[in-house]
């Protein structure tokens, strides 16, 4: 008896199974095309005004270790929407902020979530790898995505609707062998960077063979793992053994400053040229400001700068958090202002535009023919006159900053 | 049909409980009954169920403590990524290419786990424990350094960076070091996962019921008396470890083709404790706790979004109470009680409709 039921129960979900595989591939291949169709089926009410309750998501690391990116995201653009939303009451925007701990697997069932939440559009994620497995997803969906700070090139590889506000890896890695060739900084150049880090590796990798074409000379290459990351002596003692006067850090912050410490203790000063990862060391609990005098680092974004945006977004911040933004935030904040400045573009030139119940895969459409329509450009905290590819790649000038006095001041 | 209800024997429940799981959720999802979040866990949460099976059989049936599941887990994830990359064009159809890459995957786990056996089993307690744990962390940092490449003449590898694998202009990056794979094709499915995961219970199940599997726990329960009965310790705990290793690869290589990415940090300790945990928490030796506990904590996080940043507080919580619960003389005193009146009830109304 049992057997005969055991049976019947693989027989019944084996037929089950066949019939749906069948039904469930129809609907992928129809949502990747009803874009164009959508497009001329928006309403125009004629006043070229923004309307309606856009469905925003975030998705970012809020908890784990990479916890200090994600909040900074969420805060910043929690007081973005803020702003947008007390201009008027025609146009909302409903922020949604999910966790992924940092991680590709939790990333993508945050992003599921949120399309529970009827989500309209993303701004995310916050980190690289997760970026990379949801922006896979969206592209499928067609979810429209602006990342904030996912500087990886699969990112945006090959999906035409995930766009970045950050600059890539490469574009950080060939720019920083630019500068220092243009501006004649060092002869010999050591770098030390994270080999267990997708973020380090990304960089070096392009400024290897960046400084390789334009004849840097790269004496020395040393790396550190991920959890050892506390005695560089080794990789300093290499570095000075072969030279260098110029040592190259795409690192985070924190490993970066034991660098500088260790680097004086032994007598050695060469010139530390960093990344954007650097930005924050200034900020970094019991760390002396002094040591890290003279060095340079290429970021876009300064906490300390004079300019009216940043003077806002920095004490509208401090009031809420209690906290100086980190360059992150800057481009979260960037992201919401960008997507608003986008659909305003979009309401003027098609006589005003509803948001609200648009579905994911029309407004998709819809950003993406502003995005890459060759007239939009943004000013922004972290860089004037943004524009966008199509590759989805931001073009941007990137800000040299040298540390002076216990302060940011420009190279420029 | 007579090989198939002959291997499928013992522990049929467990293969009711994962048919019906299936079917129900096979229904939900053409009826469009399910939300986007629980369709998109489907995947993992099969994998989670292999991988606490096959823990089970290392920690509940061969009475080993392993720490280092995961490394298995990421031989079987990488191969099956690299395995699936390089059949890409000869086997266009995505269904045949995971069977290869699962294979695959599988075997070099196997064989990773049969090399790793040689030294790790001359131990035994907490020592063992100790160096899975170990040896989890070097294939992980292995997984760190290694880049694949291919291009029209076939594989490179290297261990330094993309550019010292000399591909032509054409080549691919497969795997890149520490930033793992990505932009990989995304071939698994849940229906795959189901058969996948019923012929991992047909082994394991038919492993236990055997006489070796008899041997592997007459050596669990007592090492001294089964020796001294003629049973090689050592062989029978290979074949228990060496299965669940294979095992585990087959479950990384699902895995690893259901993301477009994956880095090597995601298969740390962390990720060897989490299946653990599912093992404990299902009742070590029990299969079909295991399969129960493994599900249940995989959906878990992700329906207490709603408690927003507490949310792995609350997960913790949750767990020490079931381990409270189902430690409690009193609680499953209460909660077996409860069952039996259940069956009594139902068959009292099964007799009665006769």
């Amino acid at each position: 008896m049992k057997k005969k039921v055991l049976s019947l129960l693989l027989a019944g979900a084996m037929a089950l199974s066949l019939c749906a595989c069948g039904s469930s591939q129809a609907p992928a291949s129809t949502a990747a095309d009803n874009g164009t169709a959508a497009t001329e089926a928006t309403p125009a009410a004629g006043d070229g005004k923004l309307t309606g309750t856009l469905n925003m998501g975030v998705i970012g690391p809020l908890t784990g270790a990479a916890a200090i990116y994600g909040t900074c995201v969420a805060n910043s653009a929690q007081i973005a929407v803020e702003e947008i939303n007390a201009i008027s009451g025609d146009f909302q925007i409903a922020l949604n902020s999910q966790d992924d701990e940092h991680d590709a697997e939790k990333s993508v069932n945050a992003y599921h979530n949120l399309m529970d939440w009827n989500v309209q559009m993303i701004v995310g994620c916050v980190t690289t790898t997760p970026c990379i497995a949801v922006s896979a997803e969206a592209n499928s969906d067609r979810v429209f995505m602006l990342t904030p700070s996912a500087s990886g090139t699969a990112v945006t590889e090959g999906k035409d609707n995930v766009f970045q506000l950050c600059f890539s890896d490469p574009n950080q890695g060939s720019a920083s062998a630019q500068y220092i060739s243009d501006k004649k900084m060092g002869t010999k150049i050591a770098v030390i960077y994270n080999n267990g880090d997708a973020y380090s590796t990304g960089i070096y990798q392009t400024f290897a063979a960046k400084a390789a074409e334009l004849g840097l000379e790269i004496v020395s290459t040393t790396t550190f793992p991920d959890d050892n990351a506390t005695d560089f002596s080794v990789q300093l003692k290499e570095a000075k053994d072969a030279g260098a006067d110029l040592i190259f850090l795409p690192i985070y912050y924190t490993p970066a400053s034991l660098i500088l410490q260790q680097a004086s203790t032994m007598g050695y000063a060469p010139t530390f040229f960093g990344v954007d990862g650097m930005d924050g060391i200034l900020t970094l609990e019991g760390f002396d400001t002094s040591l890290a005098e003279g060095v340079i680092l290429l970021t876009p974004f300064v906490a300390d700068a004079k300019d009216d945006a940043t003077v806002n977004f920095v004490t509208k911040y401090q009031e809420k958090y209690g906290e100086i933004p980190n360059q992150f935030g800057a481009d979260a904040y960037d992201c919401v202002n960008v997507i608003y400045a986008a659909l305003q573009k979009y309401a003027a030139a098609n006589g005003g535009f509803d948001v609200t119940g648009v579905s994911y895969s029309e407004l998709c459409e819809i950003l993406i023919s502003v995005f890459t329509g060759g007239d939009f450009s943004v000013d922004g905290l972290t860089g004037e006159a943004m524009t966008w590819n199509a590759a989805g790649e931001v073009n941007k000038a990137p800000k040299g900053m040298i540390i002076q006095n216990g302060a940011y001041v420009s190279l420029d | 049909m007579k090989l198939l209800s002959k291997l499928t024997k013992n522990g049929y429940q467990n293969y009711i409980i994962v048919i019906l799981f299936f079917a129900v959720f096979q229904i939900l999802s053409s009826t469009g009954h399910i939300s986007n979040s629980l369709k998109g866990q489907l995947v993992p949460i099969v994998v989670y169920v292999i991988m606490a099976l096959s823990l089970n059989l290392v920690v509940g049936i061969s009475g080993e403590l392993s720490l280092g599941h995961a490394g298995f887990m990421s031989v079987g994830a990488f191969t099956g990524i690299i395995v699936s990359a390089t059949l890409q064009n000869s086997i266009p159809n995505g269904s045949i290419r995971l069977v290869f890459a699962i294979v695959i995957g599988a075997v070099f786990a196997g064989v990773i786990g049969f090399l790793i056996s040689v030294p790790v089993l001359r131990l035994n307690g907490d020592y063992l424990a100790i160096v899975t744990l170990a040896f989890g962390e070097i294939i992980k940092n292995l997984l760190n350094i290694t880049y694949v490449g291919l291009d029209s003449k076939g594989l490179h590898l290297s261990t330094k960076d993309i550019a010292s694998m000399n591909m032509k202009p054409d080549g691919i990056t497969i795997l890149n070091g520490p930033m793992g794979a990505l932009g990989t094709v995304k071939i698994s499915t849940f229906f795959s996962g189901i058969v996948l995961l019923l012929l991992v219970l047909i082994v394991i199940q038919n492993l236990v019921a055997s006489r070796c599997g008899r041997a592997i726990m007459a050596l669990r329960d007592n090492r001294i008396a089964g020796e001294a009965c003629g049973l090689s310790a050592t062989k029978y705990k290979m074949i228990a470890f060496v299965t669940s290793a294979a095992i585990a690869g087959s479950a990384g290589a699902l895995y690893g083709l259901n993301y477009s990415t994956l880095v090597p940090k995601k298969f740390d300790f962390n990720t060897s404790i989490l299946i653990l945990v599912f093992v404990v928490l299902g009742g070590i030796g029990n299969m079909t706790g295991s399969i129960i506990a493994a599900a249940l904590l995989t959906v878990l996080p992700e329906m207490l979004r709603t408690f927003r940043d507490y949310r792995m507080l609350v997960y913790a919580i949750v767990l020490i109470l079931v381990m409270i619960v189902t430690n409690n003389e009193k609680a499953r005193d209460a909660l077996t009680g409860l069952l039996r009146r259940f069956r009594k009830k139902s068959v009292k109304e099964g007799t009665a409709n006769e």
